[in-house]
């Protein structure tokens, strides 16, 4: 329901020592009828992160752009992708994260919008094209009703904006492991340690990486570094490459079993 | 009222910003203190006025367009952007951005290109400053611009097709932005109108802002009654129109009316769109309930973009300019109207300004008009041939 969930799940996965698995799907794909039963194959999550289709989304790669505009498609409304999200809460109880862009969030108005995310249970709220700098108006909207918002930290973040960012106190902070947008790698740039001693160094706030994490063996090598793991690509692939919705189900329950084992 | 520059938080009043992902929010910083400082340092104006000067043939001619006022009734004063190196007004730009570059020590130029001038021009800069360079340009426009995407590769840029949306200006920035984000950390993000996350729209205005001077200067003296320019992104016209804000001139944008505002095929952001945040910054745009963008409609590709500089929407929104469309049909004829009567085949962007004069001609009876021609046709001489059934 509300931000309290998510920092409950962060204490506990700190507690126990673990990394938690954050998976990305796009709401509303291959349509708005099947999407629940997608988001209900990812196996072992601790917080789903929904993503609501905008036409233009600047810090995403080739497949969450297919998967955006497969999604506008066959229908996928704010609306309706809200409540997708909301069923994600209500059948697997996990906490749910709400990710669009800014243009999606100006449109209703920041107060509409965080009261139709609050309304469908979800607990916070990740824009990617909003930075710090712009992110004022919707944060204080979607905090006034309980929700938890998230702010980036990327390599290229110089120390000033890395204090000024974990000072705005999110819920937690979407570490951006790569350069460039989302989408799978072969090879990594190596900059995920270096991100996380700097945040670390400044704030006790859960960090959770993102970006370029699509194998269980590079969302493992997260461990150390984060308390939480964001992978997108390589399950909305596992549904955009499936010829059929048996085999997009059972794919996307053998990836994400193997992603959460990996970080168990 | 006029401001110089954006206030700190990188806004014209209510538009503007900085929507982009926080990989690139400290090449913004950056690419605001080099060019605050290398502005103000007048050591660096020098060498930007020397180059317009000595390379790119500035300044540009102005001059009665003698045939076409007395056809028309309107005294038309053209300003001659399509004479400058390459083409078209892009030039002052990429120049401009090219020599800061040096100063930031970047090794890349990268692009979106709609009609392929600024494309054209980044290549051309980066060529001369010695620079690589990679151009995104959308799988529609590289069919009807076909010349200037073999004038990129002559002058060694590699020009990268983008499928994604519809093909055309939105789609190529999109994917440069996206490039950007992956290789910030040496490549400078060219960006060719007064669009983008803040600094963009204020340092591509201030190097777009001599058309305006020269023009002032040219005229020596007398003042127009209407100012007139294209606006796809609003560079030409932001240039163009500065200078002469705030003397109580009717200053017109022409943005695409494509096949007819009503029809939706369009480019009409100002005229037909709303407030919201397209390619990082916010300004007028073109958009369904959901905030999902809704592709543009133009006959010409530069002006085929939903959006527009987040300084036009603050123009508009204080009427110090307004913002008309003409239709493609009607572009296309005043491009043959300009051939026939000065000898001068304008790019299609530029002829939506003439149509405009030519259409109202009665309202501007006797009125003197200064039109800013921003770039030659040769680009579109092919796809004209393929409208018109002669290829
Ligand atoms: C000749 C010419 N005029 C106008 C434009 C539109 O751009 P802007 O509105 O930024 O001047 C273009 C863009 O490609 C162009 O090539």
């Amino acid at each position: 329901m509300s931000a309290d969930r998510l920092r409950e799940l962060f204490a506990t996965v700190r507690a126990e020592g673990r990394t938690a698995f954050l998976p990305f799907m796009t709401a509303g794909l291959p349509d708005p009828e099947l999407s629940p039963s997608v988001f209900r194959a990812i196996e072992g999550a601790d917080a789903f992160e929904v993503g609501i289709p905008y036409s233009d989304p600047l810090m995403d790669g080739p497949t969450i752009q297919a998967a955006g505009q497969t999604a506008l498609k066959a229908g996928t409304t704010l609306d309706r992708g809200l409540a997708i999200a909301g069923g994600v809460a209500e059948t697997t109880g996990k906490p749910v994260i709400i990710m669009t862009y800014a243009n999606v969030i100006f449109q209703v108005g920041s107060e509409r919008f965080a009261a139709k995310a609050a309304d469908v249970g979800a607990s916070a709220v990740i824009v990617a094209d909003l930075p710090i700098d712009e992110a004022g108006p919707i944060q204080a909207a979607v905090e006034a009703v309980g929700l938890g918002m998230v702010l980036f930290v990327a390599p290229t973040t110089d120390e000033r904006r890395v204090a000024q960012i974990v000072a705005a106190d999110p819920v937690f902070v979407y570490g951006v492991a790569e350069l460039g947008v989302t989408g799978e790698r072969k090879e990594s740039g190596g900059h995920a340690a270096r991100l996380s001693e700097r945040v670390r160094a400044l704030s006790k706030v859960p960090l959770v990486m993102g970006v370029g994490i699509s194998t269980p063996e590079q969302a493992s090598a997260m461990r150390p570094l984060a308390d939480g793991v964001i992978v997108g690509s390589a399950l909305v692939r596992a549904v955009l490459d499936a010829p059929d919705t048996d085999t997009a189900l059972r794919d996307l329950a053998l990836i994400s079993r193997r992603i959460a084992d990996a970080l168990r | 009222m006029k401001l110089d520059r954006p206030d700190d938080r990188g806004r014209f009043g209510d538009y503007g910003g900085r929507f982009a992902p926080e990989t690139l929010m400290p090449a913004l910083d950056e690419l605001e203190r080099a060019f605050e400082k290398a502005w103000s340092d007048p050591a660096f104006v020098q060498r930007y006025h020397d180059l317009l000067t000595s390379y790119v043939g500035r300044p540009t001619p102005q001059h009665i367009a003698g045939r076409l006022s007395e056809q028309l009734g309107v005294t038309v004063i053209l300003k001659r952007e399509d004479l400058a190196h390459t083409g078209a007004h892009k030039i002052n730009n990429a120049m401009g951005q090219g020599l800061l570059v040096g100063e930031m020590g970047k090794r890349r130029l990268i692009a979106e290109t709609g009609a392929g001038q600024h494309g054209v021009a980044t290549a051309t800069a980066a060529a001369y400053f010695g620079l690589e360079c990679a151009i995104y340009m959308g799988e529609k426009d590289i069919e009807r611009q076909r010349l200037n995407v073999y004038r990129m590769r002559l002058l060694g840029a590699e020009v990268i097709p983008v499928t994604s949306g519809a093909g055309t200006l939105k789609d190529a920035t999109n994917e440069a932005m996206r490039e950007w984000v992956r290789s910030v950390e040496y490549t400078h993000y060219t960006i060719g109108s007064v669009v983008g996350p803040h600094p963009f729209p204020w340092i591509v205005r201030e190097f777009q802002k001599v058309i305006g001077e020269e023009s002032i200067v040219q005229l020596g003296g007398t003042l127009p009654d209407v100012v007139v320019a294209c606006v796809g992104g609003g560079s030409n016209a932001a240039g163009m129109f500065y200078p002469y804000l705030d003397l109580g001139i009717d200053l017109v944008g022409v943005e695409a009316g494509g096949l007819g505002i009503e029809t939706g095929k369009h480019g009409a952001s100002i005229g037909a769109g709303s407030p919201g945040v397209l390619h990082g910054s916010r300004t007028y745009m073109l958009q369904d309930a959901d905030g999902q963008v809704i592709e543009a409609h133009s006959v010409s590709a530069g002006l085929d973009y939903p959006g527009v500089g987040p300084e036009h929407s603050y123009f508009a929104d204080q009427g110090m300019a307004r913002y008309e469309s003409v239709t493609d049909a009607e572009a296309l004829d005043a491009v043959d109207l300009l051939a026939r009567t000065e000898g001068i085949i304008p790019a299609i962007e530029s002829a939506h300004a003439i149509a405009w004069v030519a259409r109202e001609r009665a309202s501007l009876a006797g009125k003197t008009v200064l039109v800013n021609l921003s770039g030659r046709g040769d680009k579109d001489v092919e796809q004209i041939a393929q409208i018109r059934g002669l290829l």
